[in-house]
């Protein structure tokens, strides 16, 4: 079906969405209280703001995650090619994760791997 | 025999003959869209009902057995019931975000569809780039996710989004080097292609030691990607309730349900695909009459059977491990599981430039 088939696809994940959450309106008979909209926290009600500080763990991996998400991004192209070049793909792609493995030590020996 | 690229090539005749081009082309998408609106709400409806099936198979009990024969009809009932349920929204949620997370979640799942060779020539799109395109649009996911915590005002919803952030990020490394492990071998992005080269035998078993090992990695990767057990950490029904749908109910959580489990068919799709030859019947070498004999079996029914095999040991593997704990999942994967898929990329390289593989 070709490109086309991506905005059919869009287009109906949008229309069965919108369907299924406007029939359910439509069935419904909601009614109101005071303590419907409460946020859930098992009954107790909720004390201070919801948006706090998190870990700093879950940055540092997203840190590390971002270089290696660039390095995948350039080994496709290598895949495609590796068995047609022969050696000199293999070489290539061992000096490219020496040095990239380098970081990951680096990264490792700073500590941003340890959870805190 | 009866064959899905048939009827599909018989619809597409008989629209261009009875109708102008045009109207054909627009009734052909109407025609594709609502067969995928179905083919989700099927395998919806059957995943539910497998996955608690399985479980209590797993648990020596017998599960839903009410509804329906044999309780069959069970995640129907399950859908109507979550159909006249009220959709709340907290008091101060981010109404736009919250209304918008669980539209994301469906359109990643849904445009993940269109690579996919459900038969022999039965695809939607067969671009390519297939394989990079499935890791470019599942990587979306994760905005979904974030945003349902982040917007739903519920400390646990966030706790649960973070959680899944780190997560998805981080495994998707190792699902992406283990399936690059065998485009190296393929020397082609093109999912079409990737299954022809299997006509001889699948990669599990042609690509020597090394694609055993990327298949042990694939599948422990896409489980802690599709956020199931065991690495469900982002909905830890025991620490944070419901994780980062905690806020959802009603349309708007089954949506999300929904997603999750078409998700988790994706990512055994593409698993079935790559390593166990997609639609590709079981065939050894030059055995002409055994390949013969196995060319009988729809090509479909090998799919889905490779498919469903897999989700099976994902359902498998809920019930044989405990839950891990968020520094042990990510120590898993940054220290053991990433520094050996990409060794054994390069081991595959060898293997591969050396010609060792069947």
């Amino acid at each position: 079906m070709g490109s086309a088939s991506l905005i059919v696809l869009m287009i109906a994940a949008i229309a069965f969405s919108g369907i299924a959450i406007l029939l359910s309106k439509v069935v419904l008979k909601a009614s109101t209280n005071k303590q419907k909209g409460e946020p859930y926290e098992c009954g107790i009600p909720t004390t201070g703001k919801t948006w706090v500080q998190l870990n700093v763990g879950y940055y540092l991996f997203a840190l590390i995650f971002l270089v290696f998400d660039v390095e995948l991004v350039f080994l496709y192209p290598w895949a495609v090619v590796a068995k047609g070049m022969g050696w000199i793909a293999l070489i290539e792609i061992v000096i490219f994760f020496f040095i990239l493995f380098m970081g990951f030590l680096y990264a490792h020996k700073k500590g941003a791997l340890k959870w805190i | 025999m009866w064959s899905l690229s048939k009827i599909a090539n018989t619809i597409h005749e008989w629209l261009r003959t009875t109708f102008n081009s045009t109207l054909a082309t627009i009734l052909e998408m109407v025609l594709a869209g609502v067969a995928v609106i179905s083919l989700f709400a099927i395998l919806g409806l059957v995943l539910v009902i497998m996955e608690r099936k399985v479980s209590a198979w797993m648990q020596i009990r017998l599960g839903p057995n009410r509804v329906g024969p044999k309780g069959m009809l069970q995640s129907l009932a399950d859908t109507v019931k979550l159909l006249v349920k009220e959709g709340l929204t907290p008091n101060g949620a981010d109404k736009f975000l919250f209304n918008l997370a669980p539209f994301i979640a469906m359109m990643v799942a849904m445009l993940l569809m269109a690579p996919i060779a459900f038969a022999k020539d039965f695809q939607l799109w067969d671009l390519n780039i297939g394989v990079l395109y499935i890791s470019a649009v599942s990587s979306i996911m994760v905005i979904s996710i974030l945003m349902a915590g982040w917007s739903s005002n519920n400390k646990y919803s966030l706790m649960g989004a973070m959680r899944s952030g780190a997560q998805i990020v981080s495994y998707e490394l190792s699902a992406g080097l283990s399936i690059l492990s065998i485009v190296v071998l393929t020397g082609s992005l093109q999912v079409s292609e990737i299954i022809q080269s299997q006509s001889n035998g699948w990669w599990i078993f042609k690509g020597h030691i090394p694609a055993i090992i990327s298949f042990v990695i694939f599948m422990i990767a896409v489980t802690a990607e599709t956020n199931r057990a065991p690495f469900d950490l982002a909905e830890a029904e025991s620490e944070l309730t419901a994780g980062f749908h905690t806020e959802y109910s009603g349309m708007k959580f089954a949506l999300f349900f929904l997603a999750e489990y078409v998700n988790v068919f994706i990512v055994c799709a593409i698993g079935a695909t790559v390593f166990l030859g997609g639609w590709m019947p079981f065939h050894i070498g030059s055995w002409e009459g055994f390949n013969h004999l196995m060319d009988f079996i729809p090509s479909s029914i090998w799919f889905f059977g490779k498919t469903f095999f897999l989700i099976f040991l994902i359902m498998w593997f809920r019930w044989s491990f405990p839950r891990l704990r968020i520094d042990q999942l990510l120590n898993l994967e940054w220290k053991y599981l990433l520094p050996i898929s990409m060794v054994n990329l390069l081991l595959m390289t060898a293997i591969a430039i050396l010609g060792w593989y069947f």
